[in-house]
């Protein structure tokens, strides 16, 4: 066979992938083939799937949040942009705290109890940059301490600790995360490799669907680059099946229009739906940096935030209507994270500047609904260096979803965590069901015992050549390189001697040309 | 299909669409320019242009060094090298399990004289070329000695594997590099007399009494004459050549090849019309094997065909690989005559050919994919990635190697082309270059790139890895996020990428989501001023890494 006859017959022209959410690769069969018949079947599956819904920039808690028992404090701190009280939006339940009156959505939420919001989410010592205080949310790391993967993405490399060796597989064929956007987040990098596939790059849809990739010149040039490009669409190993799963759910709910989240969590609906057995989604949605200007003066209920909040909650009511209408609210649970919130104080040109701890929504079914904690500490005086005091480590948020939600053991929390955190009662605690980690991939690297106290062996496979086997750190400092050298292909162990090193997270890295894995060692006392 | 005939198909008969590729929204331009002197503009777009095509890869270095000189100047220069020719490899590798360890070479001292031969020793130092090899193509000097050394080497397609005697690995290896930029007659003659050649097509075996034709048919179809339409020598010629070069023995102690008359034919040799019916005069004595081979060779290189196919080879490894008719008349058939005219001295053909209209034509810029050891060394090249010192050569071994398993995984294995063709890229038609990007090799490109981004490649317990920050810093303003975006994909990329898609990255990775550009501007200002702030500078070294492994993920990044 030619190869571009092969190319044909492979990637013929009606799966071209852009064509996925307009309908065009399904119009391309008659509708009443079998084939799209068998497609349309839906899916039964019971899998827990969490959905992370980043807000870049910094969001304004305190206006979002309204703490309604202390609604004086909060109005002194800034009369230029605080909302007024009459036009608050009660929860149902509370007297504490309301919510922002363009989040309708959010609120109806609420009222079925189908959302929670802890207040005041934090950490110690905060960090105001917004690059640094992301990498904290993202990592899960204390304030001082540099931390080279995320804390989902190590959920993950426990959950599935061969990716991508050996993956996809009939136990998991799906990718183990998909974040929408360019770039995978650094809430999804493993320890080595990032586990997540980001459904905007250079060979997926997400991109192309927006035209993002760039055409190819009527060139020589342009000749190879649609080549390249042809292959890499052909080697994107979850192209085939999350494009199936997409084109498996043909009617969804009316999602606002011009709202960029609405139309991130639209795809991921729809990927639930489709059958992806994908744990973690990740969406994002910017500009909540607002500096200046973030309400009308003349009516601070309306503004730029008041349109980034609506959206949020028109976004995820949406969302919500739709996993209910697809018949999978059962198995999704979203949260909304910002890397800070807003100074108490607001600035002279209605604004806010970068703040601290802030409040978290946490959405679904399952979710045990109302407030968690009190309304933030607001002093009756705010002044500029005032930040609102955190009442709940956020790493408690992201431990809880863990345990209560994707039914991580208890045991091992810590191993993902890095540390131990405090449950807080946010999900319905009958919704986990035992997990069995998945162990199908081509393990290359295993040890036991784990966890060890001073020494643990180490067993390693190799497929000849160069081999490195080192010990690395949660912050990713190289403690020891354990093997360095050429092996015949097989399989040996090494023992590692952890002598006076803390007791914590430790990470065994195996390097064998482009093959890397990488095993979570957890030493205590 | 014939490439040829699947060009006219393309054009005239759209009846054969079924052999036809997916089709492309327009056809692929070709161009009718040919070797007139280029007049044209000499920015960084032109220097990158001949810098990827001559060297592996485009250092910011050289750019800005030959932006500094004319176009004329700048390919004068990279066709004279200074540098004198690399010292020899080096023993570094534990002889320890040989049956005769070569203990009388210390660590460090060139083993390329010493004739071991004892196998374990040998495997070791076929193995420590490689990894020299390895090394050289990384520390090139400003010249195109290592593109026309591998040229060569694709060229005079020998396998180490295959040779097995290391010595003669490293003797023929540098006469390749000595001759890069020769006469290609003197460098076919040494090539037919080179104990590794003479090891790898039987030459050493090839007697009056039991002739052997190996190296007398690819000396004609693969080295001289190929396989072009015209190139009408017979089966008797590989008979015949044969019996010329009937007498040539190795000698592994001394590390040369010598003649021995009484095992060479004296018979007269008779060649077919396609050489005018040439006959070789029999001789006999300890001569006779270099007067015949004279000979023939003076034979050989008057048939027309030897130049036109040389310059088709040297016009798919530093143009492109598509030779349309318009190419055949304008490009390759004036190349040829001035190989003629030059008496095969290749220099004058590569000046004429990289000063031309056609060379800098923007249809053919962009348009060639990066071997698999022009992705390796290109990227340590353009990224300036660090390696230890250069005494430390043990480590710094240890880690060409890793590279040398990197290009073998992506199906180049330098000193071991598949068979004497060389590799398929530069001769299969009607893929061509377009063989070395598939299924398998794609996916390892990625891998290697993102491997070599994120987690940096051990041995010896030294890493090699890309230093984001080091090579933001050579550009001119990385603290603004457009030019940073800007200034690197010019020099990595061929390939304009869209403003949307520019915008996009810029705001994705750079800015970490964020609207506005002052915050990638301080951190990088932050990062300059105060680089033991562990967190900005994490930051600003996630960001560029990011950013760069990103790029390296685009096809874009595979052409050059």
């Amino acid at each position: 066979m030619k190869r571009r006859d092969f190319l044909r017959t492979t990637i013929p022209s009606s799966v071209v992938l852009p064509g996925l959410f307009s309908g065009f690769s399904v119009t391309a069969f008659a509708e009443n083939s079998p084939l799209v018949q068998s497609l349309m079947m839906p899916t039964t599956d019971t899998d827990h799937v969490l959905v992370l819904i980043q807000l870049n920039g910094g969001n304004d808690g305190l206006n979002m949040v309204i703490p309604i028992d202390i609604y004086n404090n909060y109005y002194n701190a800034r009369t230029n942009i605080a909302i007024p009280q009459n036009k608050i939006l009660t929860i149902a339940g509370s007297n504490k705290v309301g919510l922002h009156p363009a989040m309708t959505g959010l609120r109806d939420l609420f009222n079925d109890g189908k959302a929670a919001v802890i207040n005041a989410v934090g950490y110690p010592t905060p960090n105001f940059s917004h690059f640094r205080a992301t990498d904290i949310w993202m990592t899960a790391s204390d304030s001082n301490t540099v931390i080279n993967s995320g804390w989902a993405g190590r959920y993950l490399n426990y959950e599935y600790p061969n990716f991508p060796n050996g993956y996809p597989n009939s136990t998991m064929m799906d990718p183990l995360a998909i974040q929408i956007g360019s770039v995978t987040s650094l809430t999804l990098q493993g320890p080595a490799v990032s586990m997540g596939m980001s459904i905007s790059n250079p060979t997926n849809f997400y991109n192309l669907l927006n035209g993002v990739q760039d055409p190819a010149p009527p060139t020589p040039a342009g000749k190879e680059l649609t080549f390249v490009r042809q292959v890499a669409q052909q080697t994107q190993q979850y192209a085939a099946v999350v494009k199936d799963a997409a084109a498996k759910v043909t009617q969804q709910v009316t999602y606002p229009t011009g709202n960029t989240l609405a139309d991130q969590l639209k795809i991921v609906s729809r990927l639930i739906k489709g059958g992806l057995r994908t744990r973690v989604y990740m969406v994002s949605f910017g500009g909540f940096d607002t500096h200046a200007v973030q309400v009308n003066s003349t009516d601070t209920a309306t503004g730029t935030h008041a349109t980034l909040l609506q959206r949020v909650s028109d976004a995820i009511k949406a969302f919500q209507d739709d996993l209910k209408y697809l018949g999978v609210e059962d198995r999704v649970i979203g949260m909304t994270f910002s890397e800070f919130g807003r100074r108490i104080k607001s600035n002279a040109s209605t604004g806010t500047d970068h703040g601290a701890a802030a409040p978290v929504f946490v959405f679904g079914k399952q979710v045990t609904g109302g407030v968690v904690g009190n309304s933030p500490a607001l002093p009756v005086n705010a002044s500029v260096n005032d930040n609102i005091p955190y009442q709940y480590d956020f790493r408690s948020v992201y431990a809880t979803l863990l345990e209560n939600w994707l039914c991580v053991r208890n045991s091992d929390l810590q191993t993902i965590m890095l540390k131990n955190f405090q449950t807080l009662p946010l999900v319905n605690t009958a919704a986990c069901n035992a997990i069995t980690p998945n162990t199908s991939g081509n393990s290359l690297i295993s040890n036991y015992p784990n966890p060890f106290q001073s020494k643990t062996i180490l067993t390693f496979k190799t497929n000849g050549g160069h081999t490195l086997v080192q010990v690395i750190d949660a912050m990713g400092r190289v403690i020891k390189n354990l093997v360095d050298r050429d092996y015949v292909a097989g399989t040996y162990t090494v023992t590692f001697d952890s002598g006076a090193l803390p007791s914590g997270v430790y990470y065994a890295r195996l390097q064998n040309l482009s093959d890397q894995q990488v095993r979570a060692m957890l030493k205590v006392r | 299909m014939d490439r040829r005939k699947f060009l006219s198909a393309y054009k005239s008969n759209f009846n054969d669409v079924d052999l036809l590729p997916p089709p492309d929204p327009t056809p692929t331009l070709r161009t009718t320019s040919g070797l007139n002197p280029y007049s044209g503009a000499w920015t960084q777009n032109e220097v990158i242009h001949l810098l990827k095509r001559t060297m592996f890869g485009a250092k910011k270095a050289d750019v800005d060094y030959f932006l500094g000189k004319t176009m004329s100047q700048s390919v004068d220069e990279l066709l004279t090298p200074t540098a004198p020719l690399p010292a020899p490899p080096v023993k570094e590798y534990d002889p320890a399990g040989a049956t005769v360890p070569d203990t009388n070479i210390a660590l460090g001292a060139t083993w390329v004289n010493d004739p071991n031969n004892d196998g374990t020793i040998t495997s070791r130092r076929r193995a420590s070329f490689k990894k020299w090899w390895m090394g050289v193509m990384i520390n090139q000097d400003r010249s195109i000695r290592e593109k026309m050394t591998m040229f060569w080497h694709n060229h005079f397609s020998t396998e180490t594997n295959d040779v097995g005697n290391s010595q003669f690995v490293y003797k023929h290896h540098a006469l390749l590099r000595a001759n890069a930029l020769g006469n290609v007659k003197t460098l076919v003659r040494a090539m037919t007399l080179d104990p590794a050649m003479l090891v790898y097509l039987n030459g050493q075996l090839n007697t009056a009494t039991a002739p052997d034709e190996n190296y007398g048919r690819e000396l004609q179809e693969l080295f001289c004459c190929g396989k072009g339409p015209n190139s009408l020598y017979t089966e008797n010629d590989v008979k015949a050549a044969a019996k010329v070069l009937t007498g040539w023995r190795n000698d592994a102690t001394a590390i040369n090849s010598y003649f021995t008359s009484s095992r060479h034919d004296s018979t007269n040799k008779q060649f077919s019309a396609f050489y005018n019916n040439t006959i070789i005069t029999g001789r006999t004595g300890a001569t006779a094997g270099d007067l015949e081979l004279d000979a023939m060779l003076t034979m050989i290189f008057n048939t027309p065909e030897v130049s036109k196919y040389l310059c088709r080879r040297l016009y798919r490894w530093f143009v492109y690989y598509d030779i349309d008719s318009n190419v055949e008349t304008n490009v390759i058939d004036p190349l040829a005559a001035i190989l003629v005219a030059n008496n095969f001295n290749i220099k004058p053909v590569l000046d004429k050919l990289l000063k031309s209209e056609h060379f800098f034509d923007v249809l053919n810029q962009g348009c060639l994919i990066k071997s698999p050891v022009d992705l390796v060394v290109g990227f340590c090249r353009e990224f300036k990635i660090a390696f230890p010192v250069a005494t430390d050569y043990i480590s710094n071994y240890a880690l060409w190697n890793g590279l040398v398993s990197y290009g073998i995984n992506m199906q180049q294995n330098i000193g071991d082309p598949p068979d004497v063709s060389g590799w398929k890229a530069y001769y299969q038609a009607p893929q061509f270059h377009e063989i070395w990007i598939n299924s398998d090799t794609l996916p390892k490109r990625n891998q290697f790139t993102d491997t070599l981004a994120v987690n940096g490649y051990t041995a010896n317990a030294k890493k090699i890895v890309l230093d984001g920050p080091a090579f933001a810093a050579m550009l001119p303003d990385p603290g603004d996020p457009n030019k940073l975006i800007d200034d690197s994909l010019a020099l990595l990329f061929r390939i304009k990428l869209s403003t949307a898609s520019k915008n996009q990255l810029k705001t994705d990775i750079l800015l970490g989501g964020q609207s506005q550009d002052y915050y990638w501007t301080n951190a990088w200002t932050g990062f300059l001023n105060n680089p033991a702030d562990t967190a900005n500078t994490t930051t600003v070294r996630n960001r560029l890494r990011d950013l760069y492994k990103y790029f390296m993920n685009l096809a874009e990044y595979q052409l050059a």
